[in-house]
């Protein structure tokens, strides 16, 4: 069982935590003027994605978690399982609905995201900073509109729902950022 | 050969710090100067070390005439057992400002070597020696006048429990109501950890911030080289300063009787052995002179490179030092 020991923590480190695979977000050294010294660790449940704080004794160790990112291809869905391939060696690995929860909105197929994997298991799919997507629904365009003064819901090929400029229409191609779920501008079809 | 433009050659420290620092120097030795307190310097290497089984002293080796096979030194984590030799010769009043170097210790506040400001004044007691500390300070950081505050007292403010009176028991609910995890490694037998654990994530935060503030009278048991008035409970002759929550200072009513010094050794020796650190001799130069006779006296180490945090309204430590560790 490979361990890791407070010396080794730095921030995006992965260790195992009360079962669960945790990713390392802050960790600070603190020492009173005569006494015992502490590591006060951040982490981040990869499972839950909830922030939890730990002290640790100076010196402990911990277990480390085999997690590791892989960069992956969408290929499709069957409804149950999402499917992934490595480009490189065509390796295919099928995620369950819980580790693509907050991808699924952005998942287009062909697109490159990165994959963790736990033991060889999907933890989480975390889909490009920005992808190029169609527009399926919206209000009517005001075409002449491109002040940008205001804005309407649109929903995309996906199933995303992003606030979009007036003259956006159905059809569309837009690029949109994942990680705000801001509009960003067209693209060209 | 790596690219040099992806070196990190330059300072960590922006210039404004570095002459910062320096005129920090300059005011610190008027000070004393001022003040007729007389300028030394001892040793960084040594034969021995502390024997706190919390301070971890780096090691090397002199290898030449008079040690052709090799002789194992110390670097001083603290100039303080050279010192206390000086004052038993009769030095009189004497600081020193110089680089200590200590293991395992990195971070936001921590550097494993910076410089520490130690002085000695005979015939000075402890809250003598908190107005000596405070007129230097507020020279040099300009602060407002400190509060003085007891130990138990901080920690009943703070954490509301009494830190003399508290059992393991209560020391652990007062830190999980706190919203603090138990560190698996701390042990219920470690009473001091305990109490380190709460200072650090509960107490210390809230000290000195509207104005610098001293802690004092602490528990016998975290005395290392203060005299402990007896009484009910005990105390520890030592204090400490705190400004924005840093720990700044450390300061004694010296400890000046030997057995009781040897008798200190053993206990953290005891200790080490326990926690399966290597073994360390007592000093037996300052037993020496401890037995000879240490005048009355009272000390203060006061860590430079923190005071310059606080001065520079530094985030980290490495804001103020030309070459921190990540860069040698």
């Amino acid at each position: 069982m490979a361990t890791y020991s407070t010396n080794e923590f730095k921030s995006g480190l992965k260790i195992m935590m009360d079962n669960d695979p945790c990713s390392i977000l802050e960790n600070e050294f603190v020492k009173p003027g005569k006494g015992q010294a502490f590591s006060r660790v951040k982490f981040r449940n990869l499972k839950t994605g909830r922030v939890i704080e730990r002290t640790f004794k100076s010196g402990d160790t911990v277990e480390a978690a085999d997690v590791v990112d892989v960069e992956m291809q969408y290929l499709y869905s069957d409804g149950q399982h999402w499917h992934f391939m490595v480009p490189e060696t065509f390796e295919q690995i099928a995620a369950d609905a819980p580790a693509v929860e907050d991808a699924i909105k952005w998942l287009k197929e062909q697109d490159v995201c990165v994959v963790t994997l736990w033991n060889g298991v999907p933890l989480s799919v975390m889909p490009p900073n920005t992808v190029t997507l169609k527009v399926v629904d919206t209000d009517p365009g005001l075409r002449g509109d491109t002040s940008g003064g205001g804005t309407k819901p649109a929903t995309l090929e996906t199933g995303a729902v992003v606030r979009v400029p007036l003259f956006v229409e159905i059809g569309d191609l837009l690029k949109v950022n994942t990680r705000t779920g801001e509009y960003l501008s067209r693209a060209k079809a | 050969m790596q690219d040099s433009y992806s070196i990190e050659w330059r300072p960590a420290a922006g210039l404004e710090n570095l002459r910062l620092r320096a005129r920090v120097l300059a005011a610190i030795r008027s000070f004393f100067s001022e003040r007729g307190v007389l300028e030394v310097e001892t040793p960084i290497l040594s034969s021995t070390t502390v024997t706190d089984p919390h301070l971890h002293s780096f090691t090397t080796c002199y290898t030449g005439p008079g040690a052709p096979q090799g002789r194992t030194l110390c670097l001083q984590t603290s100039p303080e057992f050279a010192m206390k030799r000086l004052l038993a010769a009769g030095s009189g009043p004497i600081y020193q400002l110089g680089k200590v170097f200590r293991n395992e210790e990195a971070g936001r506040r921590h550097n494993p070597e910076f410089t520490l400001l130690e002085w000695y004044l005979p015939g000075f007691d402890l809250a003598a020696l908190m107005s000596e500390v405070e007129a230097l300070v507020s020279l040099l950081i300009g602060a407002p006048r400190a509060e003085r505050l007891s130990y138990a007292d901080a920690f009943v403010r703070h954490a509301g429990i009494n830190p003399h009176a508290a059992t393991v028991a209560e020391l652990k609910h007062c830190a999980l109501i706190q919203n603090i995890s138990e560190p698996q490694g701390l042990d219920d037998s470690d009473r001091d950890g305990w109490l380190d654990l709460l200072l650090t994530h509960v107490v210390e935060p809230q000290l000195g911030i509207e104005r610098p503030t001293f802690i004092f009278d602490y528990p016998p048991s975290q005395a290392a080289l203060a005299r402990v008035r007896p009484g009910n409970p005990a105390l520890a002759e030592r204090f400490e300063l705190y400004i924005n929550g840093i720990e700044l200072a450390n300061g004694y009513h010296e400890l000046g009787d030997a057995s009781e010094q040897r008798r200190r050794f053993d206990v953290d020796r005891a200790k080490r052995r326990v926690a399966g650190l290597s073994d360390i001799l007592p000093d037996e130069r300052l037993l020496a002179a401890l037995q000879h006779g240490l005048p009355d006296c009272c000390g203060v180490a006061l860590g430079v490179d923190r005071l310059l945090m606080i001065a520079a309204k530094a985030q980290a430590i490495d804001e103020v030092l030309a070459f921190p560790v990540c860069r040698v």
